[in-house]
């Protein structure tokens, strides 16, 4: 008995002690974000700051699908296990009105970020509610939702002249949507086991959303107003309607059972010859044209979300604010972090490494622009981005939207207005749930 | 020996030198086990009970509001919600049926002597051992269109089994079947070999037919066995997440367990996600009690 009774102490001293210890090491601080790319050129540049400033910067990272359920897990429990979290744009008035996220008001005005940054990445970001003039985050990671191709199918002479033969105008890069329809009927051909395009369809997140907004925006329409949570006649106007059919027109010319696609599968588009076409985030892009990932490096080629009919050119947002939790024990050191991150020539290195910085210099300048074959391509999306809901019930309308679209767009049922008509009505009743625009 | 040790403690032990009673040592082991249970399952179920009056989001600070028996009214009259209890009935039916039928089928031919008996046994059970999630993972990769080995070796050209909002519950389902028959098949087995063989004898001097001695005799003594395989599957299908997680996300099989997750840990209404996990737990427990009663009755004949 006093053997284990010993044991035992000597166990919940070991427990204690590591607990301590970590404790004890107050110059570290952990920064939670998903697991990809980004998230490692991120410690790379925490590696840099470890270096001027003696603090250990530790980025932990979980895969995509359990990102959100991970984070907010550890916010209800008002666990301290992260300082810093580099969070989704829609999570911000979940983080802001459940008390997660610090209020950064101060910090933005003090140090001017609202003129450092991007203008949409501050307003997408960082600010809830929108308008307010109130920040939660500073922005880290830009993205938007773009185009890769097949540079080698669209150049070849012979496809050039059966696209003109049968469309009446040259094979580019699509101009418009109809274009992008066009192309993508152009090189769908089953029998040889090439299709026309790549979309996102997953219905688990919000990469039916994003995909579908790419179409909505882009034919001028909206989700609803943001200011008054109005939605009648906006989700489901004559504008957002042929959107929708728009879209649903591209997944006729998908590759077989596309109908759980998001950034792996896409990607997978373009890697193993499957289609023309793929819509991804461009965050996405870097391993498209690295030979060790993509034999197809040399042929792939980006373009911009193309206009709808008539001309308004928009792009679903992507990316994600850093902002501090707000259980966090450390948030003296890691508002010291936040301050060395948005000074230029962090942002010039967080670039260089690969990330995509917000920073209005730096994406404005030549130097990156021609660092990447997409990256022009990425400056001219982060002009014209917009965003799903930010409200703290986002999951809820995305839900919604997963439920009325995805059965029209995957299974065909119903039409695109009794669709969004539907989708109008779950919204409305939600918003008058927790008492919005009332 | 053994039952000596278990009812009176040997003199020379360190446990009766320290004057630890019968008493003292039962205790010990089992008050931390019900110590356990009752702060993680009986504590977490009566608590959740409470919230499911209320309209509380874990992921918010607002304090939560009773609102009666709202969430239950809600769910109960959201065609969602009943469209994912249908389907997870037509889930249950098939995917246990299913593996009753092949279980047992299997039971049968390998309930006689053949070379490697052993052997084909257990290789015949190691679908049951690999992780639902890897399964998930595989069968998706079997399944896919392009590159999927089934439509290869069936012939089927590009025959959409996950991307088809009709196919994709029988996809699943028969990704299940894989996974379980050995389950059934283990329990057959064990009911098979128990039958007297004099019975059979019998029955051959009698001249009855395979279909008589199969339907008044396995059967019969087979039943209450493949009643508890019933109960287990049933209980099992009915909370099905993982599989059909990974495996598709169509809304023709989206699962009540899907639906609760999403509820619960993605829009984070903690409140009515309490409810429908109530509602659930109801269900289970009902169908579960007939099938008790039922397995009570078969036993009796």
């Amino acid at each position: 008995m006093r053997k284990t009774m010993t044991s035992l102490l000597a166990g919940i001293g070991l427990v204690l002690a590591c607990g301590t210890s970590v404790y004890a090491q107050d110059k570290s601080l952990t920064i939670f974000w998903a697991e990809w790319d980004p998230a490692n050129y991120l410690q790379e540049l925490g590696n840099e700051y470890e270096k001027e400033t003696g603090v250990k910067i530790t980025v932990e990272t979980t895969p995509w699908p359990d990102f959100q359920t991970k984070a907010f897990t550890e916010f209800n429990a008002h666990g301290d296990a992260y300082d810093m979290v580099v969070g989704d744009s829609q999570w911000l008035g979940a983080g802001s009105t459940g008390g997660h996220y610090v209020d950064l008001t101060d910090f933005f005005n003090k140090h001017k970020v609202g003129e450092v940054m991007a203008p949409a990445t501050v307003k997408y970001y960082a600010e809830y509610p929108g308008g307010s003039s109130k920040y939660w985050a500073i922005p880290l990671e830009g993205d938007a939702v773009g185009w890769s191709y097949r540079k080698d199918w669209f150049e070849d002479p012979k496809e050039k002249e059966a696209f003109k033969a049968k469309y009446g105008y040259d094979l580019d890069v699509p101009k418009d949507f109809k274009a992008l329809r066009d192309i993508a009927e152009f090189f769908h051909r089953p029998d040889q086991k090439r299709y026309g395009i790549a979309i996102y369809t997953d219905n688990s997140y919000d990469a039916m959303a994003m995909g579908f907004e790419n179409a909505l925006f882009s034919f001028g329409g909206e989700l609803g107003d943001y200011k008054t949570y109005k939605v009648d006649g906006f989700i489901n106007s004559d504008k957002a309607i042929a959107a929708l059919d728009a879209y649903k027109e591209l997944y006729k010319f998908t590759p077989p059972g596309w109908a759980k696609s998001f950034f792996v599968e896409d990607n997978q588009a373009i890697t193993e010859n499957l289609a023309a076409m793929s819509m991804n985030y461009f965050a996405f892009f870097p391993s498209l044209i690295n030979e060790a990932s993509n034999p197809n490096a040399k042929n792939t080629g980006f373009f911009a979300n193309p206009p709808g009919p008539n001309g308004d050119q928009f792009a679903a947002l992507g990316g994600q604010g850093i902002s501090i939790v707000s259980y966090s024990q450390k948030q003296e050191e890691a508002t010291k972090f936040l301050e060395w991150f948005i000074k230029d020539e962090t942002q010039k290195k967080w670039a260089a490494l690969g990330g995509y910085t917000c920073s209005a210099a730096v994406l404005k300048s030549d130097e990156f622009q021609n660092a990447t074959p997409y990256n022009k391509a990425f400056y001219e999306t982060m002009f014209k981005v917009k965003d799903f809901w930010a409200v703290p019930e986002y999951a809820e309308l995305l839900q919604q939207l997963n439920q009325r679209v995805y059965p029209y767009m995957i299974g065909g049922e119903g039409t695109a207005k009794e669709t969004l008509d539907a989708l109008a009505g779950d919204w409305n009743a939600t918003f008058k749930k927790y008492g919005r625009g009332q | 020996m053994a039952t000596t040790m278990i009812t009176t403690l040997d003199r020379s032990s360190r446990a009766a030198a320290r004057g630890l009673s019968d008493m003292s040592i039962r205790n010990l082991f089992i008050i931390p086990t019900i110590l356990f249970l009752i702060v993680f399952n009986i504590f977490p179920l009566i608590y959740s009970l409470g919230y499911s009056f209320t309209d509380f989001r874990a992921s918010t600070n607002a304090a939560a509001n009773f609102v009666g028996l709202q969430n239950y009214r809600d769910l109960l009259n959201d065609p969602y919600v009943w469209s994912n209890f249908a389907i997870t009935a037509k889930y249950v039916i098939i995917s246990v049926a299913g593996q009753l039928l092949v279980g047992f089928g299997v039971a049968m031919l390998l309930n006689r002597d053949i070379p490697l008996k052993g052997l084909l046994t257990t290789l015949l059970l190691l679908p049951m051992m690999l992780s639902m999630a890897v399964v998930g993972l595989f069968w998706k990769l079997l399944y896919d269109p392009s590159f999927g080995i089934i439509n290869y070796a069936l012939g089927l050209g590009t025959f959409e089994w996950l991307s088809n909002p009709k196919m994709a519950l029988y996809a699943v389902a028969l990704t299940d079947i894989w996974m379980w028959s050995p389950f059934v098949m283990l329990l057959s087995l064990a009911g098979l070999s128990a039958v007297p063989k004099h019975l059979y004898e019998a029955a051959a001097i009698d001249r009855a037919g395979p279909f008589y001695t199969f339907f008044r005799i396995t059967l019969p003594l087979v039943a209450p066995i493949l009643m508890i395989a019933v109960i287990f599957r049933t209980m099992e299908a009915f909370k099905t997440f993982d599989l059909a997680y990974i495996l598709t996300s169509q809304p023709t099989a989206e699962l009540i367990s899907i639906r609760l997750y999403k509820m619960a840990f993605q829009e984070w209404q903690t409140g009515r996600s309490c409810a429908l996990a109530y509602i659930v737990l109801i269900m289970v427990l009902a169908i579960t009690n007939i099938y008790v009663k039922y397995l009570n009755k078969v036993k009796e004949r």
